[in-house]
Protein backbone atom coordinates (compact mmCIF):
# COMPACT_ATOMS: atom_id res chain seq x y z
CA UNK A 1 0.00 0.00 0.00
CA UNK A 2 1.16 3.45 -0.87
CA UNK A 3 1.48 6.26 2.34
CA UNK A 4 3.31 8.31 -0.22
CA UNK A 5 0.50 10.91 -0.09
CA UNK A 6 -1.59 10.18 3.30
CA UNK A 7 -1.17 10.91 7.06
CA UNK A 8 -1.46 8.62 9.31
CA UNK A 9 -6.14 8.85 9.57
CA UNK A 10 -7.00 10.92 12.36
CA UNK A 11 -10.80 10.10 14.15
CA UNK A 12 -12.32 12.23 11.53
CA UNK A 13 -10.90 10.98 8.95
CA UNK A 14 -11.64 7.16 10.07
CA UNK A 15 -15.01 8.27 9.95
CA UNK A 16 -14.60 9.40 6.92
CA UNK A 17 -12.92 6.86 5.21
CA UNK A 18 -15.74 4.06 6.53
CA UNK A 19 -18.88 6.42 4.87
CA UNK A 20 -16.45 5.82 1.59
CA UNK A 21 -15.81 2.61 1.79
CA UNK A 22 -19.77 1.90 2.52
CA UNK A 23 -20.11 3.71 -0.59
CA UNK A 24 -17.65 1.95 -2.62
CA UNK A 25 -18.93 -1.70 -1.87
CA UNK A 26 -22.70 -0.29 -2.58
CA UNK A 27 -21.61 0.92 -6.21
CA UNK A 28 -19.64 -2.05 -6.96
CA UNK A 29 -22.11 -3.94 -5.49
CA UNK A 30 -24.63 -2.24 -7.54
CA UNK A 31 -22.75 -2.91 -10.66
CA UNK A 32 -22.40 -6.23 -10.07
CA UNK A 33 -26.02 -7.33 -9.52
CA UNK A 34 -27.18 -5.21 -12.13
CA UNK A 35 -25.06 -7.17 -14.81
CA UNK A 36 -26.13 -10.50 -13.21
CA UNK A 37 -29.75 -9.14 -13.36
CA UNK A 38 -29.46 -8.58 -17.19
CA UNK A 39 -27.77 -12.40 -17.46
CA UNK A 40 -31.15 -13.01 -15.46
CA UNK A 41 -33.16 -11.16 -17.59
CA UNK A 42 -31.91 -12.36 -21.13
CA UNK A 43 -31.43 -15.61 -19.60
CA UNK A 44 -27.62 -16.53 -20.15
CA UNK A 45 -27.92 -19.51 -17.56
CA UNK A 46 -30.64 -21.24 -19.05
CA UNK A 47 -30.05 -25.18 -18.61
CA UNK A 48 -30.18 -25.09 -22.90
CA UNK A 49 -26.91 -22.85 -22.74
CA UNK A 50 -25.31 -24.61 -20.06
CA UNK A 51 -25.64 -27.89 -21.89
CA UNK A 52 -22.49 -28.22 -23.47
CA UNK A 53 -20.76 -28.54 -20.93
CA UNK A 54 -22.24 -32.51 -20.64
CA UNK A 55 -21.37 -33.41 -24.19
CA UNK A 56 -17.68 -35.50 -24.01
CA UNK A 57 -17.04 -34.52 -27.63
CA UNK A 58 -16.80 -30.42 -26.36
CA UNK A 59 -15.08 -31.52 -23.18
CA UNK A 60 -12.83 -32.94 -25.51
CA UNK A 61 -12.26 -30.38 -28.01
CA UNK A 62 -12.24 -27.52 -25.04
CA UNK A 63 -9.38 -29.26 -24.49
CA UNK A 64 -7.79 -29.74 -27.45
CA UNK A 65 -8.01 -26.13 -27.89
CA UNK A 66 -6.35 -25.71 -24.35
CA UNK A 67 -3.46 -27.56 -26.25
CA UNK A 68 -3.11 -25.54 -29.45
CA UNK A 69 -3.43 -22.33 -27.02
CA UNK A 70 -0.37 -24.08 -24.54
CA UNK A 71 1.74 -25.76 -27.86
CA UNK A 72 1.99 -22.43 -29.80
CA UNK A 73 2.84 -20.62 -26.31
CA UNK A 74 5.69 -23.07 -25.60
CA UNK A 75 7.20 -23.27 -29.42
CA UNK A 76 6.62 -19.16 -29.38
CA UNK A 77 8.34 -18.73 -25.83
CA UNK A 78 11.08 -21.20 -26.90
CA UNK A 79 12.07 -19.74 -30.15
CA UNK A 80 11.31 -16.14 -29.12
CA UNK A 81 14.18 -16.50 -25.90
CA UNK A 82 16.42 -17.92 -28.40
CA UNK A 83 16.18 -15.46 -31.34
CA UNK A 84 16.13 -12.61 -28.16
CA UNK A 85 19.36 -13.90 -27.14
CA UNK A 86 20.44 -14.35 -30.49
CA UNK A 87 19.91 -10.71 -31.45
CA UNK A 88 20.90 -9.59 -27.96
CA UNK A 89 24.35 -10.47 -28.30
CA UNK A 90 24.47 -9.42 -31.95
CA UNK A 91 23.33 -5.80 -30.86
CA UNK A 92 26.12 -5.78 -27.52
CA UNK A 93 28.95 -7.09 -29.94
CA UNK A 94 32.25 -4.79 -30.62
CA UNK A 95 31.85 -4.86 -34.37
CA UNK A 96 29.55 -1.84 -36.02
CA UNK A 97 28.86 -4.37 -39.15
CA UNK A 98 27.34 -6.60 -36.81
CA UNK A 99 25.30 -4.47 -34.30
CA UNK A 100 23.64 -2.01 -37.00
CA UNK A 101 21.81 -4.42 -38.71
CA UNK A 102 20.77 -6.54 -35.48
CA UNK A 103 19.58 -2.77 -34.18
CA UNK A 104 17.39 -2.69 -37.03
CA UNK A 105 15.54 -5.49 -37.56
CA UNK A 106 14.81 -5.25 -33.47
CA UNK A 107 13.68 -1.88 -33.64
CA UNK A 108 11.46 -2.64 -36.67
CA UNK A 109 10.07 -6.24 -35.61
CA UNK A 110 8.70 -4.41 -32.28
CA UNK A 111 7.03 -1.55 -34.16
CA UNK A 112 5.53 -4.15 -36.26
CA UNK A 113 2.05 -5.01 -34.99
CA UNK A 114 1.41 -8.81 -34.43
CA UNK A 115 -1.51 -8.92 -36.08
CA UNK A 116 -0.13 -7.20 -39.37
CA UNK A 117 2.90 -10.08 -38.76
CA UNK A 118 0.00 -12.79 -38.94
CA UNK A 119 -1.21 -11.78 -41.52
CA UNK A 120 1.51 -11.09 -43.85
CA UNK A 121 2.20 -14.68 -42.92
CA UNK A 122 -0.74 -16.29 -43.79
CA UNK A 123 -2.66 -14.31 -45.96
CA UNK A 124 0.48 -12.50 -47.57
CA UNK A 125 3.27 -14.90 -48.31
CA UNK A 126 0.72 -17.40 -49.96
CA UNK A 127 0.76 -15.13 -52.84
CA UNK A 128 4.61 -15.16 -53.08
CA UNK A 129 3.57 -19.36 -53.42
CA UNK A 130 4.72 -19.88 -49.94
CA UNK A 131 2.09 -21.66 -47.97
CA UNK A 132 2.19 -21.63 -44.36
CA UNK A 133 -0.16 -23.14 -41.94
CA UNK A 134 -2.40 -21.27 -39.40
CA UNK A 135 -0.32 -22.63 -36.60
CA UNK A 136 3.19 -21.87 -37.89
CA UNK A 137 2.21 -18.17 -39.17
CA UNK A 138 1.27 -17.96 -35.69
CA UNK A 139 4.43 -19.11 -33.68
CA UNK A 140 6.68 -17.24 -36.33
CA UNK A 141 5.21 -13.88 -35.69
CA UNK A 142 5.54 -14.80 -31.90
CA UNK A 143 8.94 -15.02 -32.27
CA UNK A 144 9.88 -12.20 -34.16
CA UNK A 145 7.95 -9.96 -32.28
CA UNK A 146 8.66 -11.06 -28.55
CA UNK A 147 11.93 -12.30 -29.53
CA UNK A 148 12.73 -8.33 -30.26
CA UNK A 149 11.31 -7.29 -27.19
CA UNK A 150 13.35 -9.78 -24.87
CA UNK A 151 16.51 -8.57 -27.18
CA UNK A 152 15.99 -5.49 -25.76
CA UNK A 153 15.06 -6.76 -22.07
CA UNK A 154 18.77 -8.89 -22.36
CA UNK A 155 20.46 -6.12 -23.70
CA UNK A 156 19.14 -3.59 -21.00
CA UNK A 157 19.96 -6.38 -18.39
CA UNK A 158 23.43 -6.89 -19.49
CA UNK A 159 23.79 -2.93 -19.66
CA UNK A 160 22.10 -1.88 -16.24
CA UNK A 161 25.66 -4.50 -14.70
CA UNK A 162 28.07 -2.17 -12.84
CA UNK A 163 30.88 -1.78 -15.42
CA UNK A 164 33.75 -3.13 -12.86
CA UNK A 165 32.14 -6.55 -13.75
CA UNK A 166 33.51 -6.93 -17.21
CA UNK A 167 36.64 -4.85 -16.44
CA UNK A 168 37.56 -6.71 -13.68
CA UNK A 169 36.96 -10.30 -15.72
CA UNK A 170 38.70 -8.43 -18.47
CA UNK A 171 41.59 -7.87 -16.53
CA UNK A 172 41.74 -10.98 -15.26
CA UNK A 173 42.33 -12.15 -18.57
CA UNK A 174 39.30 -13.54 -19.49
CA UNK A 175 38.26 -13.63 -23.34
CA UNK A 176 34.77 -11.69 -24.58
CA UNK A 177 32.92 -15.16 -24.51
CA UNK A 178 34.30 -16.15 -21.16
CA UNK A 179 33.18 -12.68 -19.59
CA UNK A 180 30.00 -12.99 -20.96
CA UNK A 181 29.08 -16.40 -20.27
CA UNK A 182 30.84 -16.48 -16.60
CA UNK A 183 30.78 -13.28 -15.47
CA UNK A 184 27.75 -11.18 -17.04
CA UNK A 185 24.99 -13.39 -18.35
CA UNK A 186 24.35 -15.28 -14.56
CA UNK A 187 23.85 -11.95 -12.77
CA UNK A 188 22.00 -10.19 -15.32
CA UNK A 189 19.87 -13.21 -15.70
CA UNK A 190 18.85 -13.21 -11.72
CA UNK A 191 18.14 -9.90 -12.18
CA UNK A 192 16.11 -10.17 -15.40
CA UNK A 193 13.97 -12.84 -14.93
CA UNK A 194 10.54 -11.36 -13.57
CA UNK A 195 10.72 -9.05 -16.97
CA UNK A 196 11.32 -11.88 -19.22
CA UNK A 197 8.54 -13.89 -17.38
CA UNK A 198 6.06 -11.41 -17.66
CA UNK A 199 6.74 -10.99 -21.00
CA UNK A 200 5.95 -14.50 -21.74
CA UNK A 201 2.67 -13.74 -19.81
CA UNK A 202 2.17 -10.87 -22.86
CA UNK A 203 3.26 -14.04 -25.47
CA UNK A 204 0.67 -16.52 -23.72
CA UNK A 205 -1.68 -13.90 -23.87
CA UNK A 206 -1.19 -13.21 -27.81
CA UNK A 207 -1.49 -16.57 -28.70
CA UNK A 208 -5.30 -15.44 -28.75
CA UNK A 209 -4.57 -13.04 -31.64
CA UNK A 210 -4.12 -16.65 -33.55
CA UNK A 211 -8.31 -16.27 -33.91
CA UNK A 212 -7.53 -13.31 -36.50
CA UNK A 213 -6.21 -16.14 -38.78
CA UNK A 214 -8.51 -19.15 -37.79
CA UNK A 215 -5.85 -21.01 -35.76
CA UNK A 216 -8.28 -23.26 -33.67
CA UNK A 217 -6.66 -22.17 -30.23
CA UNK A 218 -8.69 -21.50 -26.94
CA UNK A 219 -10.85 -18.38 -28.26
CA UNK A 220 -11.99 -19.79 -31.42
CA UNK A 221 -13.34 -22.83 -29.48
CA UNK A 222 -15.22 -20.32 -27.36
CA UNK A 223 -16.48 -18.36 -30.33
CA UNK A 224 -17.44 -21.69 -32.03
CA UNK A 225 -19.31 -23.34 -28.84
CA UNK A 226 -20.63 -19.60 -28.21
CA UNK A 227 -21.90 -19.32 -31.32
CA UNK A 228 -24.02 -22.45 -32.07
CA UNK A 229 -27.56 -21.38 -32.23
CA UNK A 230 -28.88 -24.02 -33.35
CA UNK A 231 -28.21 -26.69 -30.64
CA UNK A 232 -27.59 -24.62 -27.46
CA UNK A 233 -29.32 -21.03 -28.11
CA UNK A 234 -26.04 -18.92 -28.25
CA UNK A 235 -24.19 -19.77 -25.30
CA UNK A 236 -21.81 -16.83 -25.46
CA UNK A 237 -21.50 -15.62 -21.70
CA UNK A 238 -21.29 -18.58 -19.72
CA UNK A 239 -18.62 -20.00 -22.56
CA UNK A 240 -16.52 -16.30 -23.10
CA UNK A 241 -17.03 -16.46 -19.04
CA UNK A 242 -15.12 -19.73 -19.01
CA UNK A 243 -12.71 -18.96 -21.62
CA UNK A 244 -11.75 -15.76 -19.68
CA UNK A 245 -11.18 -17.82 -16.77
CA UNK A 246 -9.00 -20.30 -18.07
CA UNK A 247 -7.02 -17.48 -19.63
CA UNK A 248 -6.41 -15.53 -16.30
CA UNK A 249 -5.94 -19.11 -14.51
CA UNK A 250 -2.97 -19.20 -16.69
CA UNK A 251 -1.31 -15.82 -16.53
CA UNK A 252 -1.64 -15.58 -12.98
CA UNK A 253 0.24 -19.01 -12.91
CA UNK A 254 2.79 -17.47 -14.87
CA UNK A 255 3.00 -14.38 -12.69
CA UNK A 256 3.31 -15.65 -9.58
CA UNK A 257 6.18 -17.64 -10.90
CA UNK A 258 7.54 -14.44 -11.77
CA UNK A 259 6.62 -12.87 -8.07
CA UNK A 260 7.96 -16.24 -6.10
CA UNK A 261 11.32 -16.03 -8.56
CA UNK A 262 11.58 -12.67 -7.99
CA UNK A 263 10.88 -13.10 -3.84
CA UNK A 264 13.57 -15.65 -3.57
CA UNK A 265 16.17 -13.67 -6.17
CA UNK A 266 15.49 -10.84 -3.00
CA UNK A 267 16.45 -13.72 -0.51
CA UNK A 268 19.78 -14.48 -0.59
CA UNK A 269 22.18 -12.50 -2.58
CA UNK A 270 25.99 -13.67 -0.79
CA UNK A 271 24.86 -15.48 2.17
CA UNK A 272 26.83 -18.99 1.76
CA UNK A 273 25.38 -21.73 4.45
CA UNK A 274 28.53 -22.58 6.46
CA UNK A 275 28.10 -24.89 9.74
CA UNK A 276 30.44 -22.58 11.15
CA UNK A 277 27.97 -20.36 13.23
CA UNK A 278 30.60 -17.66 13.56
CA UNK A 279 31.88 -17.12 9.93
CA UNK A 280 27.60 -17.29 9.26
CA UNK A 281 27.29 -14.17 11.72
CA UNK A 282 30.12 -12.26 10.03
CA UNK A 283 28.67 -13.38 6.29
CA UNK A 284 25.20 -12.22 6.79
CA UNK A 285 26.06 -8.78 8.33
CA UNK A 286 27.95 -8.33 5.11
CA UNK A 287 25.19 -9.06 3.46
CA UNK A 288 22.77 -7.15 5.36
CA UNK A 289 25.24 -4.34 4.64
CA UNK A 290 25.14 -4.88 1.23
CA UNK A 291 21.33 -4.90 0.87
CA UNK A 292 20.77 -1.84 2.63
CA UNK A 293 23.52 -0.32 0.75
CA UNK A 294 21.98 -0.47 -2.30
CA UNK A 295 24.64 -2.54 -3.58
CA UNK A 296 22.00 -5.20 -5.31
CA UNK A 297 20.31 -4.06 -8.89
CA UNK B 1 4.62 0.12 -55.39
CA UNK B 2 2.04 0.46 -57.35
CA UNK B 3 -0.56 -1.43 -54.81
CA UNK B 4 0.44 1.69 -52.83
CA UNK B 5 -0.18 4.08 -55.61
CA UNK B 6 -3.21 2.53 -57.14
CA UNK B 7 -5.26 2.31 -53.88
CA UNK B 8 -3.66 5.84 -51.95
CA UNK B 9 -6.71 6.78 -50.79
CA UNK B 10 -7.81 3.44 -49.00
CA UNK B 11 -4.52 3.66 -47.19
CA UNK B 12 -4.79 7.41 -46.27
CA UNK B 13 -8.38 6.61 -44.74
CA UNK B 14 -8.05 3.63 -43.05
CA UNK B 15 -4.39 5.17 -41.86
CA UNK B 16 -6.68 8.41 -40.64
CA UNK B 17 -9.13 5.78 -39.34
CA UNK B 18 -6.62 4.54 -36.87
CA UNK B 19 -5.07 7.45 -35.43
CA UNK B 20 -8.89 8.08 -35.14
CA UNK B 21 -9.46 4.90 -33.08
CA UNK B 22 -5.88 5.30 -31.24
CA UNK B 23 -6.46 9.18 -30.52
CA UNK B 24 -10.28 8.49 -28.79
CA UNK B 25 -8.60 4.95 -26.94
CA UNK B 26 -5.79 7.12 -25.58
CA UNK B 27 -7.76 9.88 -24.27
CA UNK B 28 -10.50 7.70 -22.39
CA UNK B 29 -8.06 5.01 -21.31
CA UNK B 30 -5.73 8.05 -19.82
CA UNK B 31 -8.74 9.50 -17.90
CA UNK B 32 -10.14 5.59 -16.76
CA UNK B 33 -6.20 4.52 -16.15
CA UNK B 34 -6.37 7.61 -13.59
CA UNK B 35 -9.33 7.27 -12.03
CA UNK B 36 -8.18 3.52 -11.47
CA UNK B 37 -4.78 4.74 -10.08
CA UNK B 38 -6.61 7.03 -7.92
CA UNK B 39 -8.44 4.05 -6.46
CA UNK B 40 -5.44 2.14 -6.37
CA UNK B 41 -3.06 4.47 -3.79
CA UNK B 42 -6.29 5.87 -1.67
CA UNK B 43 -6.62 5.73 1.83
CA UNK B 44 -9.80 3.20 1.96
CA UNK B 45 -8.88 -0.44 1.32
CA UNK B 46 -12.27 -1.10 -0.51
CA UNK B 47 -10.95 1.19 -3.23
CA UNK B 48 -7.79 -0.47 -3.39
CA UNK B 49 -9.44 -3.65 -3.70
CA UNK B 50 -11.97 -2.63 -6.65
CA UNK B 51 -9.00 -1.02 -8.67
CA UNK B 52 -6.27 -4.17 -7.62
CA UNK B 53 -9.61 -6.74 -8.89
CA UNK B 54 -10.25 -4.90 -12.14
CA UNK B 55 -6.32 -4.29 -12.86
CA UNK B 56 -6.07 -7.98 -12.38
CA UNK B 57 -8.67 -8.95 -14.57
CA UNK B 58 -7.96 -6.86 -17.54
CA UNK B 59 -4.39 -7.38 -17.74
CA UNK B 60 -4.63 -11.24 -17.75
CA UNK B 61 -6.98 -10.99 -20.38
CA UNK B 62 -5.77 -11.18 -24.06
CA UNK B 63 -7.56 -8.23 -25.72
CA UNK B 64 -8.70 -10.15 -28.31
CA UNK B 65 -11.24 -11.59 -25.67
CA UNK B 66 -12.49 -8.65 -24.72
CA UNK B 67 -13.10 -7.64 -28.21
CA UNK B 68 -14.73 -11.02 -28.71
CA UNK B 69 -16.90 -9.88 -25.73
CA UNK B 70 -18.39 -6.53 -26.85
CA UNK B 71 -18.59 -7.66 -30.17
CA UNK B 72 -20.54 -11.12 -29.94
CA UNK B 73 -21.24 -11.29 -26.38
CA UNK B 74 -22.60 -7.84 -25.13
CA UNK B 75 -25.31 -7.49 -27.26
CA UNK B 76 -27.54 -10.90 -26.20
CA UNK B 77 -26.88 -8.84 -23.19
CA UNK B 78 -29.29 -6.08 -24.87
CA UNK B 79 -28.80 -3.45 -22.65
CA UNK B 80 -27.80 -0.25 -25.33
CA UNK B 81 -26.87 -1.18 -28.64
CA UNK B 82 -23.49 -0.22 -29.99
CA UNK B 83 -21.99 -0.42 -33.39
CA UNK B 84 -18.46 -2.67 -33.80
CA UNK B 85 -16.40 0.96 -33.90
CA UNK B 86 -18.07 1.81 -30.33
CA UNK B 87 -16.91 -1.69 -29.22
CA UNK B 88 -13.61 -1.82 -30.16
CA UNK B 89 -12.94 2.10 -28.74
CA UNK B 90 -14.61 0.50 -25.26
CA UNK B 91 -12.48 -2.49 -25.57
CA UNK B 92 -9.04 -0.53 -26.34
CA UNK B 93 -9.86 1.92 -23.38
CA UNK B 94 -10.54 -0.51 -20.66
CA UNK B 95 -7.60 -2.86 -21.74
CA UNK B 96 -5.65 -0.17 -21.81
CA UNK B 97 -6.67 1.56 -18.70
CA UNK B 98 -5.33 -1.27 -17.06
CA UNK B 99 -1.81 -0.48 -17.89
CA UNK B 100 -2.22 2.67 -17.47
CA UNK B 101 -3.23 2.23 -13.89
CA UNK B 102 -0.04 0.33 -13.57
CA UNK B 103 2.52 2.78 -14.73
CA UNK B 104 0.49 5.84 -13.22
CA UNK B 105 0.75 3.81 -9.50
CA UNK B 106 4.09 2.68 -9.95
CA UNK B 107 5.47 6.69 -10.87
CA UNK B 108 3.37 7.85 -7.92
CA UNK B 109 4.91 4.96 -6.02
CA UNK B 110 8.88 5.95 -6.79
CA UNK B 111 8.32 9.03 -5.18
CA UNK B 112 9.94 8.84 -1.50
CA UNK B 113 7.65 9.22 1.08
CA UNK B 114 10.19 11.70 2.45
CA UNK B 115 8.71 14.12 0.48
CA UNK B 116 5.52 14.27 1.47
CA UNK B 117 6.48 14.32 4.90
CA UNK B 118 8.51 17.23 4.55
CA UNK B 119 6.28 19.14 2.41
CA UNK B 120 3.49 17.98 5.18
CA UNK B 121 5.78 19.32 8.01
CA UNK B 122 6.61 22.51 5.60
CA UNK B 123 2.52 22.97 5.85
CA UNK B 124 1.51 22.89 2.20
CA UNK B 125 -2.21 21.63 1.68
CA UNK B 126 -2.77 18.44 -0.11
CA UNK B 127 -3.29 20.00 -3.84
CA UNK B 128 0.25 21.97 -3.05
CA UNK B 129 1.83 18.47 -2.16
CA UNK B 130 0.44 16.89 -4.67
CA UNK B 131 0.80 19.60 -7.66
CA UNK B 132 4.26 20.74 -6.37
CA UNK B 133 6.08 18.29 -5.20
CA UNK B 134 5.14 14.93 -5.58
CA UNK B 135 3.73 14.87 -9.28
CA UNK B 136 6.54 16.41 -11.00
CA UNK B 137 8.61 14.20 -9.38
CA UNK B 138 6.38 11.41 -10.53
CA UNK B 139 6.05 12.46 -14.00
CA UNK B 140 9.30 12.00 -14.83
CA UNK B 141 8.96 8.49 -14.15
CA UNK B 142 5.59 7.93 -15.45
CA UNK B 143 6.14 9.54 -19.17
CA UNK B 144 8.76 6.65 -20.83
CA UNK B 145 6.60 3.56 -19.47
CA UNK B 146 3.46 5.62 -20.33
CA UNK B 147 4.48 6.20 -24.15
CA UNK B 148 5.08 2.60 -24.17
CA UNK B 149 2.10 1.57 -23.60
CA UNK B 150 0.87 4.02 -26.06
CA UNK B 151 2.63 2.47 -28.42
CA UNK B 152 0.83 -0.97 -27.51
CA UNK B 153 -1.86 0.89 -27.64
CA UNK B 154 -1.39 2.19 -31.46
CA UNK B 155 -0.47 -1.48 -32.60
CA UNK B 156 -3.41 -3.04 -30.67
CA UNK B 157 -5.85 -1.34 -32.59
CA UNK B 158 -5.23 -3.54 -35.70
CA UNK B 159 -7.12 -6.30 -33.41
CA UNK B 160 -10.31 -4.45 -34.41
CA UNK B 161 -9.56 -6.23 -37.78
CA UNK B 162 -11.32 -9.09 -37.02
CA UNK B 163 -14.59 -7.42 -35.85
CA UNK B 164 -15.56 -5.47 -38.79
CA UNK B 165 -13.74 -2.25 -38.14
CA UNK B 166 -12.20 -0.13 -40.71
CA UNK B 167 -8.81 0.70 -39.94
CA UNK B 168 -5.29 -0.17 -41.28
CA UNK B 169 -5.30 -3.73 -40.54
CA UNK B 170 -8.74 -4.52 -42.08
CA UNK B 171 -6.21 -3.18 -45.70
CA UNK B 172 -6.11 -6.59 -46.42
CA UNK B 173 -9.52 -7.35 -46.90
CA UNK B 174 -10.13 -4.56 -49.25
CA UNK B 175 -6.70 -5.58 -51.03
CA UNK B 176 -8.06 -9.49 -51.85
CA UNK B 177 -11.52 -8.49 -52.69
CA UNK B 178 -9.73 -6.33 -55.42
CA UNK B 179 -7.85 -8.78 -56.66
CA UNK B 180 -4.26 -7.09 -55.66
CA UNK B 181 -1.13 -8.12 -54.37
CA UNK B 182 -2.16 -9.08 -50.50
CA UNK B 183 1.98 -9.23 -50.03
CA UNK B 184 2.77 -6.14 -51.22
CA UNK B 185 -0.29 -4.69 -49.49
CA UNK B 186 0.74 -5.84 -45.92
CA UNK B 187 4.05 -4.73 -46.51
CA UNK B 188 2.98 -1.36 -47.16
CA UNK B 189 0.65 -1.41 -43.93
CA UNK B 190 4.02 -2.46 -41.86
CA UNK B 191 5.89 -0.07 -43.04
CA UNK B 192 3.21 3.00 -42.20
CA UNK B 193 3.42 1.70 -38.92
CA UNK B 194 7.17 1.69 -38.60
CA UNK B 195 7.12 5.16 -39.57
CA UNK B 196 4.21 5.55 -37.35
CA UNK B 197 5.84 4.48 -34.40
CA UNK B 198 9.64 5.51 -34.48
CA UNK B 199 9.15 8.96 -34.31
CA UNK B 200 7.00 8.21 -30.49
CA UNK B 201 9.82 5.54 -29.54
CA UNK B 202 12.73 8.38 -29.97
CA UNK B 203 10.74 10.65 -28.12
CA UNK B 204 10.18 8.05 -25.19
CA UNK B 205 14.40 7.54 -25.48
CA UNK B 206 14.70 11.13 -25.52
CA UNK B 207 12.52 11.75 -21.98
CA UNK B 208 14.25 8.72 -20.43
CA UNK B 209 17.92 10.21 -21.16
CA UNK B 210 17.27 13.74 -20.04
CA UNK B 211 15.32 12.68 -16.90
CA UNK B 212 17.31 9.73 -15.73
CA UNK B 213 20.32 12.24 -15.75
CA UNK B 214 18.05 15.17 -13.67
CA UNK B 215 17.44 12.47 -10.91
Amino acid sequence: MSMVLFDVPGPKARVRHKIMAVVGIAVALAAVVYVVMRFIATDQFSARRLDWINYKQIQLSLVEAIGNTLSAFALGAVLALVFGAIFAAARLSDHGWVRAPAAVIVEIFRAIPLVIMMFFFYYGLPVAGVKLSAFTAVVISLMLYNGSVLAEIFRAGINALPRGQSEAAYALGMRKTQVMMLVLLPQALRAMLPTIISQLVVLLKDTALGFLITYEELLRWGTRIGNDAVNFGRPMIPVMIVVALIYIGLCLLLTWLANYLEKRNRRNKKVIHTDDDAAAQVQLGAASTAVGGGLTV
Amino acid sequence: MSVLTNHLDLFLYTFGQTLQLFAISAVLSLVLGTILAALRVSPVPVFRGIGATYVTVLRNTPLTLVFVFFVFAYPLLEIVKIEPYTAAVVSLSLYTAAFVCEVVRSGINTVPVGQAEASRALGLTFTQMLGNVVLPQALRSVVPPMTSTMIALLKNTTVASGFAVVQAGSIRDSLSEAGENVLFGLLWVAIGFVILVMPLTYVQQVFEKRWSVAR
